[in-house]
């Protein structure tokens, strides 16, 4: 029996390196090639023999480096504080509230996110170049809340049903207006929720490659996903792999950070969010 | 006779007077209702906009377009030309190439991802050691920017760089070798959402019903054709519908991987293209509209699979 339980648990361990090496091959890969010198680079083999910082150095000295990950950070954290603050008072009014053309609401954001978003690349970027927002942040962050919006509403949706209706109907009963039952009791119950919507809208908008490439020009607005691919070495000849390479690893950092850290509830807004039937 | 009140009378009095504090409580409630309501569509208000103003305007806007000759480089010669440009894209033998691109990529990565998934979503959910850990790691590509992995991807098959590149030939620069590349780092990419949400409907299946079976000597390939799949139908069809509209749009992968070279561009690359390189929005759109039909098309035939289990057909709902 004993023998039997250590060798079922030797199994699952066997399993789980293979779910590990599925998901660590390609991130470790990408690592390596950043920390490899120039001499090395390509040698072929997966690890570095002489690992240096010189990509990191060379893109942190880079001006449009610096500046696509300023950009990056900036929209997204713009757009997903929009996206959770929009999203929070339409998914708590979906949640609680009965009005009028509530099952609209929930197909058309149904219907957005499952838009592809090349449909909308085309007209967007006339509109956004007529109104003269082509090419700035706000020009990007438009669309990354639209396409965010969905997703926060439904995430957050799910999450408001399970708060206790009482405690809302209490706070009526207290005296509480309908807005602050909503701001005084409902909100800190559903901080958690939010902040795991948060992370996933965030993801979302770090993730995005197609409207920071069609929608911007410069450095002005580009994300580090576009700038990433005009990325060019010191001349035409010498193709930037490092550098590419590091500026990879830099944008992975933050995510799995996150994904570390809070593993549990994106787990929990992924699942709770998506699947409804 | 008139000062006492036949009963009925009595009554309707009793009734009207009644009918003076319901009318009140009725006023009240109906105003409650009417706050409610005013509140409900004030709090969704700037989302609706939002959602209509950035979705729903340009994709009218779009077909409207894609019914002018509207070249951004020759602005002058812009003119209504109804549905030519459909006529133009639909005989075009770049956009039935990239089509069937497309389709291919989706179907075939549809499918290894659910497969995948499944085996993702059984391990995360069985395991009996490092559950924790399985389940983090498994998030790591979920996480990552598409861009990135792609990149990862691209190096590791790039002749002399690469640790997987073959010896003496360069498989991003063939067709069938880059489409296998594109479906694997799609498929690489995807594969723990799927397995998430397919392990929420594992976790709704009894384990009660599982252990039964297995008294009655059903092995476990069995349970999980006959008991297991039945039982999670609904998140499956959910996980293939989200992923099959998802893979549809493929872009990233393909962009950073090949740039479209060797005829392995998607719809979305070469509506990408005819934007910006070629300018031409009046072609962009006939595709903008043409991909949008198709993903409805898509969406159409799985919510006719899924009948009442369709996310949304129960709007207002429990979970």
């Amino acid at each position: 029996m004993q023998t039997e339980t250590t060798q079922r648990k030797l199994m699952w361990w066997g399993v789980n390196v293979l779910v590990l090496l599925y998901a660590f091959i390609p991130v470790i890969w990408i690592l390596s090639l950043s920390l490899k010198d120039a001499t090395t680079l390509n040698d072929g083999r997966y690890l570095p023999v002489s690992p240096t910082g010189d990509s990191y150095a060379a893109i942190f000295s880079n001006a449009d480096f610096l500046r696509a990950l300023f950009n990056s950070i900036g929209i997204c954290l713009i757009a997903t504080l929009i996206a959770i603050v929009f999203g929070t008072m339409a998914a708590y009014a979906i949640a609680r509230l009965t009005f009028p053309g509530k099952a609209s609401i929930v197909a058309v954001s149904l219907l957005i996110s499952m838009f592809p978003q090349i449909a909308l690349v085309t007209p967007l970027f006339k509109i956004l170049v007529t109104i003269g927002l082509f090419d700035t942040w706000l020009g990007l962050i438009i669309p990354y809340v639209t396409f965010a919006l969905p997703l926060a509403i439904y995430t957050l949706s799910a999450f408001f049903r399970e708060i206790p209706w009482d405690l809302e109907k209490a706070a009526k009963m207290d005296g509480a207006t309908p807005y602050q039952a909503f701001r005084q009791v409902i909100t800190p119950l559903a901080m958690p929720g939010i902040f795991t919507t948060a992370i996933l809208v965030f993801i979302s908008c770090w993730n995005d490659f197609l409207f920071a490439l069609s929608l911007t020009s410069t450095s002005a607005a580009r994300t580090v996903p576009a700038a990433m691919s005009y990325f060019t070495g010191a001349t035409t000849f010498e193709k930037p792999t490092g550098p590419i390479a590091a500026a990879a690893v830099v944008i992975t950092i933050p995510i799995v950070i996150f994904v570390l850290l809070f593993q549990r509830r994106i787990v929990a807004g992924l699942t709770s969010g998506a699947v409804k039937g | 006779m008139t000062q006492t009140p036949p009963p009925a009378t009595a009554e309707a009095v009793e009734e009207r007077q009644d009918d003076g504090s319901l009318d009140i409580a009725r006023r009240r409630a109906n105003e409650a209702q009417r706050a409610e309501r005013k509140l409900g569509l004030l709090l969704v208000a700037p989302a609706v906009t939002i959602m209509l103003a950035v979705a729903a305007y340009p994709i009218i806007y779009a077909f409207w377009l894609s019914l002018n000759k509207a070249d951004l480089r020759r602005p002058d010669a812009n003119e209504f030309i109804g549905f030519a440009n459909y006529v133009t894209v639909l005989s075009s033998p770049i956009w039935w190439r990239a089509f069937g691109v497309t389709m291919f990529i989706t179907i075939v990565s549809a499918f290894l991802e659910l497969v995948f998934g499944m085996l993702l979503a059984i391990v995360m959910h069985r395991t009996i050691v490092g559950r924790g850990l399985v389940r983090t790691s498994a998030l790591v590509p979920y996480g990552i920017v598409t861009v990135v992995a792609a990149f990862s991807w691209r190096f590791a098959w790039t002749a002399d760089l690469g640790w997987l590149a073959p010896e003496g030939s360069a498989p991003l620069t063939e067709f069938w070798p880059s489409m296998w590349i594109i479906i694997l780092a799609e498929v690489w990419k995807t594969i723990p959402f799927m397995a998430l949400l397919l392990m929420a409907g594992l976790a709704l299946v009894p384990e009660d019903l599982l252990k039964a079976a297995s008294m009655d000597g059903a092995n476990a390939w069995k349970r999980f054709w006959l008991i297991t799949v039945p039982l999670i139908k609904p998140a499956i069809l959910v996980a293939l519908l989200f992923r099959t509209l998802d893979a549809f749009r493929v872009f990233d992968s393909i962009f950073i991987l090949t740039s479209g070279a060797n005829g392995t561009s998607s719809v979305s690359m070469v509506a990408y293209s005819n934007l910006i390189r070629g300018l031409n929005l009046g072609i962009g759109s006939t595709m903008s509209v043409l991909i949008f039909i198709t993903t409805g098309i898509i969406a159409f035939i799985f919510i006719k699979a899924f009948g009442a289990a369709a996310p949304g057909a129960d709007p207002g709902g429990r979970k």
